[in-house]
This record gives structure tokens, sequence and C-alpha cells, in this order.
């Protein structure tokens, strides 16, 4: 064998690895969707869930015989919790994989740096998980909540049903806990709270250190109106806050804390005993009490092999946009972004609290909101259930924004369209 | 606010009038299976002012969440869970009605306003409890939710009291009932000065929560009062902010002492040292587990067993460590920076494929739970364990340095290497020892910081960059230097953020290091002598 043939075979080889690598070969008879959480860094605390998520989805779908007759085939990529590799992951799904459309993202960084990739290269990411709104792109379907659809809620219920006067909003120091501390700040005004009754605090990722805040919290609630905290803490720096709280002894009686980043996964790492009352808001708990969500809690065991592992709102809302997409696929006959974009507006699939969620032409959905107390086994009792409830990408209660609504139907199809003006464009654009 | 004092009324009028076919407490609980969140609670009102002391415990589980009724017949027992089955205690005498399927019962909802409400009426029923205890959560209970309706019971109760204690916190609690009743001024006047007296957070906030609708006489009595209490509290408020600073400093003095050995004493910038600090802390719960599965008994041990363990395991990682990479490294601390940081990705990334990338429970035995108060200071016990933890572990590392004979050969060995392998010292032996126990005792500091921090693969990196700091401020290679800065940056911290705030407080902190190393290159404590030259 010559030299040369022998560099064409290593280059052919080459050649079928990486295309066996990328299953090119099956492409004719699957449709791929990509998968595109952390599985390493920070983030994969949240985000590796999400993928056992996306995984079982396409599993069940394909024994119910795929998507227009072909198989389903998830691309699983890892991003890292590293933003700009979000940009780059995504850009690889769509051009390389050739995905149909991308489930992922958690953190509002990640989703704006890979933003302008679905944009430019018309791609349809669904992103699961509850932000701050302010946002609206053509390419991405918002299934987690708006604030609307969480934050106030469960303020007016703090108000209604407990009589709550006076505000502390608690936050880690980023994007999300500021704009929603802005609009909640704005709402209470609104409503007739006065400013020396709202305290804003906010500290750094994974702050770990809580006693000054917790005896500020203390010393905020004895001015001899009901206090209740609104916390918007992110992840990890949960844990000590509320065992810094319980052993303190602030009781959810005496100064109830209502948490919008708090579910089963997160009281997972806890003992739960001295944190029972307090509240959570979202538009899904394990503890629903709907057959769908029975049998959604079975699968999940049984593809996790694990009877421990917990069920919670992102999951919902991936479960939501999943079962949106693959209808719209149905009706579009087709997987192509424009015909998709086009058949998935006004699409109702069943949500996992027993009801039906619709594709609104903002690219927000409908659901209820559910307001649920801690359980001393690390569950939730739902003690309140809104009707469904449609997102609000531009929050009403901020002047940058409250003339602002998305449309992306034709003939508006406009993402910020200015009703005081009558024009297409302003804020975002 | 409208439907709370409705029910209110409700309440009293039902008090006033009691029903006579209503005022059996078999049916009033037997109602609570049909009844929202607002009737429950005026059900409530009704179970408690029927006097019988045998609600009690129906009343405590209802709190409690163990209150469920039989879908078949709307009957309301306690229910204990037992197996895959539930048994039914009847809630007045119980007795067992025996057991009953799962699906077959359903909880009775409770709510915080519920809990509230329960927690005021068992305080009216439990003031003539024989047990002395109890009369004193009752008190207690009374005290922190004042109500008119406890009023003459507490004056009841006062009358029979033969206890000091008890009759003291009976007192307090018949002072801030009689605040928002209607009695006479001169009786609300006194009730003022007792409150004043009791001092406290608790006692200016039901002072504050009359002030709007006091009689405008007693105003005066009444500001008077809350800013006395006031500027008392701003006292404690000093201290309490010296024991925050003390206490974030002996966890950063935890996190620092092993990496003041490892890059302290032998110089090598060590980043995989917060994954020794990991690792640790997942001893502990590998240790916890495995107790909870085999001897839960010995729950309250956890932390002692876990700590030779975490010893030895995180030891044994910084041995191989320096064995397998580190001992290649000495005199390039680039390469060095960059080979442990890749160890410690490795680390972290080997934790999260063996127990995954969740938080795991470590759970605080009894002895570290809750808080007690010290005059105006609210000491958590986990804390103050902390503190004394990490200056004990001081003490004992410094001893071993100071007197020991593996600390005089380490010693020698950072001062003088030639000299000391000149004089039969094994001074690769000694590196590779030194830099184990700098690694197990990161490994000890990981199993206090379970108590107070999550277990997760990412624990280490939130306290890499405090560990230098405190190790660079204090003076590398001084351990002295380690505790001073350990705990002045702590109390610094702590009187900067509640005027600045947690995020500001950091980043100030941070400058005033940078700004302090300008001026002080090596630090609070500087070494001085021809080993630092050289």
């Amino acid at each position: 064998m010559t030299f040369k043939a022998k560099l064409g075979g290593a280059l052919v080889a080459a050649i079928m690895s990486t295309t066996a690598l990328h299953g090119a070969f099956a492409a004719d008879d699957t449709i791929k969707i990509g998968v595109l959480h952390s599985l390493s860094g920070t983030m994969a605390i949240s985000e590796t869930t999400l993928k056992d998520v996306m995984l079982m989805l396409v599993e069940e779908q394909n024994k119910k015989g795929g998507v227009l007759g072909k198989k389903l085939e998830a691309v699983v990529v890892d991003p890292a919790s590293d933003w700009p590799l979000f940009a780059e992951k995504a850009r690889q799904l769509i051009s390389q994989d050739k995905v149909s459309a991308v489930f992922g993202c958690w953190t509002s960084s990640s989703r704006k740096s890979v933003l302008p990739v679905f944009e430019e290269l018309n791609s349809i990411l669904f992103y699961p998980v509850q932000y701050e709104g302010e946002e609206s792109s053509r390419n991405i379907f918002y299934t987690g909540a708006a604030p609307n659809q969480q934050a106030i809620p469960a303020v007016d219920y703090l108000a209604e049903t407990e009589g709550v006067e006076r505000w502390v909003l608690a936050g880690t120091d980023y994007v999300y806990p500021q704009t929603t501390n802005k609009i909640l700040k704005a709402y209470l005004m609104s409503k007739g709270v006065k400013e020396e009754d709202i305290m804003i605090n906010y500290t750094p990722f994974g702050h770990s250190d809580w006693q000054t805040i917790v005896s500020d919290i203390k010393k905020f609630g004895s001015a001899g109106k009901k206090t209740a905290v609104v916390s918007t803490i992110n992840g990890d720096a949960n844990v000590p806050f509320y065992k810094e709280l319980g052993n303190q002894g602030i009781k959810a009686e005496d100064i109830p804390v209502v948490a919008f980043s708090v579910g089963e996964e997160e009281l997972a790492g806890l003992d739960t005993g001295p944190l029972v009352g307090h509240l959570a808001a979202w538009n899904y708990f394990q503890s629903v009490d709907a057959d769908v969500n029975a049998e959604f809690i079975k699968e999940w065991h049984a593809f996790t092999k694990n009877e421990k592992r917990v069920t919670n709102d992102p999951m919902e809302a991936a479960y939501i946009g999943f079962n949106a997409w693959v209808k719209a696929v149905e009706a579009a006959g087709t997987t192509d972004t424009d015909a998709v974009l086009d058949s998935i507006i006004g699409v109702s699939v069943p949500n996992l609290s027993g009801g039906y969620s619709t594709v609104m032409p903002n690219h927000h959905i409908t659901k209820p909101v559910l307001i649920g107390e801690i359980q001393a086994d690390g569950q939730f009792e739902i003690v309140q259930e809104t009707p469904a409830v449609v997102g609000d990408e531009w929050s009403d209660y901020l002047p940058d924004s409250k003339d602002l609504i998305s449309d992306w139907r034709k003939p508006m199809s406009c993402g910020n369209f200015n009703v005081a003006t009558g024009k297409c464009g302003g804020k975002g654009s | 606010m409208f439907i709370r004092l409705f029910s209110l009324i409700l309440l009293i009028l039902s008090v006033a009038v009691p029903v006579k076919a209503q005022s059996d407490p078999k049916s009033l609980i037997d109602a609570l299976s049909k009844a929202d969140f607002t009737e429950a609670e005026k059900l409530i009102g009704q179970i408690a002012a029927t006097g019988d002391t045998r609600v009690v415990t129906a009343l405590e589980a209802f709190a409690e969440g163990d209150l469920y009724f039989r879908k078949s017949d709307n009957l309301v027992f306690i229910a204990k869970a037992a197996g895959s089955n539930v048994e039914l205690i009847d809630p007045l005498t119980g007795a067992s009605a025996g057991a009953a399927p799962k699906n077959t019962v359903t909880k009775i909802r409770v709510n915080n306003n519920l809990r509230r409400v329960i927690r005021s009426a068992m305080g009216g029923l439990t003031l003539l409890s024989p047990d002395r205890t109890v009369r004193l959560q009752a008190a207690d209970a009374v005290l922190r939710s004042p109500s008119p309706e406890n009023l003459e019971l507490v004056e009841a109760a006062l009358a029979k009291e033969t206890d000091g204690e008890v009759k003291a916190r009976m007192e307090e609690a018949r002072a801030v009932s009689v605040l928002s009743s209607n009695r006479s001024v001169d009786e609300k006047r006194a009730a003022i000065e007792t409150i004043k007296n009791l001092g406290g957070r608790n006692a200016l906030g039901i002072l504050n929560s009359v002030s709007g609708s006091i009689d405008p006489s007693l105003k005066g009595d009444l500001d008077a009062a809350i800013s006395s209490i006031e500027s008392e509290l701003q006292l404690w408020d000093m201290a309490q902010n010296v024991w925050y600073g003390l206490s974030l400093g002996s966890v950063l003095l935890l996190a620092a002492i092993g990496l003041a050995i490892t890059f302290g004493v032998m110089g090598i910038i060590n980043m995989a040292h917060g994954e020794m600090v990991m690792l640790g802390a997942y001893s502990t719960f590998v240790v916890q587990d495995a107790i909870r599965s085999n001897a839960p008994g010995l729950f309250d041990w956890s932390l002692a067993i876990a700590l030779p363990v975490a010893f030895l395991v995180t030891g044994a990682v910084g041995f191989v460590i320096e064995r397998g990479v580190i001992r290649f490294l000495y005199g390039r601390p680039l390469e060095t920076l960059l080979a442990t940081w890749g160890v410690s990705l490795i680390l972290q990334q080997a934790i999260r494929s063996i127990f995954g990338p969740t938080n795991q429970e470590v759970g605080n035995p009894s002895w570290m739970s809750g808080s007690f108060a010290l005059g105006g200071l609210t000491i958590t016990w986990n804390r103050l364990w902390i503190v004394v933890f990490s200056l004990s572990i001081f003490v004992a590392l410094l001893v071993v340095m100071k007197k020991s004979a593996y600390g005089l050969n380490m010693r020698a060995v950072t001062q003088n290497r030639r000299m000391a392998s000149s004089m039969g010292i094994r001074t690769p032996w000694v590196d590779a020892l030194t830099f184990a126990l700098g690694s197990g005792i990161a490994g000890i500091a990981g199993v206090a910081l379970s108590q107070i921090d999550n277990v997760s693969p990412n624990l280490g990196q939130s306290y890499i960059i405090d560990s230098f700091m405190v190790v660079v401020f204090g003076g590398v290679g001084n351990l002295w230097g380690t505790l001073v800065g350990a705990l002045s940056l702590g109390v610094l911290n702590k009187f900067l953020e509640p005027s600045v705030g947690a995020v500001l407080g950091k980043i100030l902190v941070l400058v005033l290091i940078i700004l302090f190393i300008q001026k002080r290159p090596r630090g609070l404590f500087a070494l001085k002598g021809r080993a630092v030259e050289a």
C-alpha cells in the first residue's frame, strides 16, 4: 500500500468517526433537538436535572412513535456554566448538528449570551426558568414564570392573607433580583406601601454569613407592623440563609419568608423542620394533586431509577415547552423554524397542575400561580392557587416598559411595540 | 385585613354568646374537615372557648399538620404514619382508632395564620396546666401574640400562680394583653412600664404596634419607653457586631489555617486548598450517612467521628498531590498555581460524578442547633462552637509547630533547606508530611463548615479567595498573623456590613487590603531574618 493510500484511508476513517459522533448517518429518519444545560461548573447543581428531564421526555415521545413519524434524538452538550461558551455551543448545535430546536439555559446571563445566535441562525430556544421579564425575542419561548406569574401574586397573598405591611426585599446581587425588586417596589408603592416600609438588601453570590442580615430583618420587623421577607436569593446562598433563620428563631408565624428561587431541589439539602410555614411561589409543586402529575413523577422515578428524586417547577416548564414544540411541529408538518414559529402560537398543552398552558403571541405561556408553605418533609403544602395567568414580558409597573407590548403574529411581528407612540421599537430594540 | 377584623368580631361574638349545639368540642373538631382557612380560624376560637383542656392535643396536632379527616365519614383524627398505612388516633381521648390506608384520609391544611391563631388559643388554654414548663410556654405564647381575649385567662392564672419565674412571665403577658385591651389609662401606664423593663426586640415591636392607637395622654410614656428600649438595644447592637465579626473571623481562620501551612510555611500557591475543605465536608456527609443508616443513636457524635476521618482522608489526598504533582514544581510558583488549579477542577468534577451535583444534607447535631440569649445578644450554638473549635485547632497547630520534633524539622526545612538536609533531616519526607498536615487541617475545617454552608462540589471555591486574603494580610509564614488577620477582617467586615451592605462591604475590605499590602508588603506580622531574604 502506498503512503497516499494509507493517508486516504486514515482520512476516510477520521471523517467517518467525526460524522458518526454527530450522528449524521441517521439524519434522514430522526429529528434532532439540542439540550443546552451546564453539566459541570457552578450551575450543574440546577441544570443537570433539566438535561435528565429532556432525555426522559424524548424517550417517552419516541415510545409514542416520535414526531412526524420520525424518532427524536437529543444532542446533549455541556456549556460548563460559562456564559460565552453557551453561545459557542448553541452555534455548534444549530450549524453543525442541525438541530430543529434547542431546550436550555438557566441563568439570564446565559440566555442573553445565546440570544443573538438564535436570531442570527434563525432557530428556536425554549427557556424553562423563571426570569425577570423585560425581554422578547422572535426565536425564544419563555416557558418559566415572568414576574407577574410569580412575584406579584406572592406579594398579594402575603398582603391579603397574612396582613403584611412591611417588606424586606432580599436578593442576590445580579439582574434577576434587581429587576424583580424594582418591579415589586413600584408595585407595592402603587398599593400605598410607604417607602420607609420597604427595605432592599443585596448580597454577593454564594453569601454564607447571614448573621447581620438576619438580625437586620429582625430589627426591621420590630416596628410594630407585620413584616415579611420576599427573597430572590439565588441557589446555594439559600441554605445558610435558612439555617441562620432557623437558628436565630425566626418562625414563619412571626416573619414569613416567601422565596422565588427555592424549590424542592434546593430544600433537598436541608433539614426543613425549623422552616415549616415559610413560603415559595411557583407555577408547580411536586405536591400538586393531579393525575397527570402523579404520572409524571412515576415516570421520573422510573427514568432516574431513584425514588427520592424530586420534581420542580423548571422541570414542568421544560415539559410544557417540549410538548408545545411537538404539537406545533405536528401541526406545521415540518420542523422548519418559520413554520413552527407560526403554528406554535395558540397551541395548548396540559401542564402538570391539572390544567392547560397556552403559548401566547408574546412567546410566554399561561399558567396558574401556586403559593406553597414548606413542610417538614421538604415538600410544599399549596395554600393558594390562582387561575391561569398570562406571562407579561414588559412589566406594567416600570416606567420604561409599561407602554410596551410584544406580539409575534403577523402582521405586527414585533417584540417591543410601543402602544403610546404606535411604533415598533424602543427599549430592547 | 378586613377579613381578619371580621373574623375577630365573629370570634368575640362566638365567645360572648356560646351556641349550645356548637359547644361540643368533638363536633367542632369534626367541622374542621369541611372548613376553609377563614372558617377554620373561627372554629379554632370556638374550640378554645369550650375551655375543655382535652382539645389542646388536637390543636397542637393541627398546628403540626398531623390532623386528618377520613374521607368516608368526615371524622377528624390525629394520624401518625405507620408504613404504608396511617394510625388514626381520636383527637380528644387519645384512643387508637385503628390503622387505615393513606389514601382514605386527607390532611387538614394549615397555614401560618392558623398556626398563629392556634398558638394564641393554646396559650390561653394551657395557662392553668399543672406542669410548670407548660405554663411558662403558655405565658410565652400569650406574650408573643397579644390579644385582649387572653387577658382574663391570664389574670385568672396569675391569681393562682405560685412559681416566681412563671409569675413574672405572666405579669409580662398580662401587660401586653392589657395594652391591646380597653382597660383604664392607669392600668395601661403600668403595663407600659412592665414592658419597658422587659426590654428587647419583642417588647419594642409590641410598643410600636400600639403607638398609633393609644390614648393621647399615654403617648409621652410610650415614646419614653420606646426610646429607652431603643438606646439599650443600640448598645447591644455594638456587642452583637463584635460577636458576628469574631464568628465570621473564626470561619475565615478555619478556612485559612491549612493554607497558612501550605502557602504560608511551604510557599506553595495551593489553588486546590478549597477542595480539601470540600473533601472534609463530604467526609462528614459520608460519616453521617453511615451513622443514619447503621447507628442513629450515635448521631450527636457524628461530628466527633467525622473529624479524624476527614483529617485522614484529606491528609492522604494532600500527600498524594504533593508526591504526584507538587514536588516536581518546587521553585516554580506559576506552574504550581496552574497545576494545583487543575487538580482542584479534577477533584470538583470527581465529587460531582460520585455524589451528583446537588447539595448533600449534613444535619446539625442537637447541641449545635438553636440559640441562646446573653443579655440582648442572640448567640447561635453552631457559631459559638465554631469559634471554640477554630481556636482550639489553632492552639493545637501551634503546639505541634513549636513543641514537637516534627515541628522542629519542619521549621528547620523552611528556614534553610540545605542546612537542614546536611543535618540529616529527610527534607522531601518533611515536605510531603507538611503538605499532608495542611491539607488535613483544611479537611477538619470542612467538617465545621459543613455545619453552616452547603455541602456541594462548589463549596471550596467560595473559601479559596478569602483564605489567601487572610494569609497574605496576616503575614505569610506566621500563624499568629493568620489568627489576627482572620479575626480583624471578620470584625471589619461586620462593622461595614450594616452601614454599606454586604456587597460594598466586601469590596471595601478588598480595597483596604490592597492599600495595606502596598504599605506593608509582608503583611501584619512580617517574618524577619535571613530566611526571608533568601
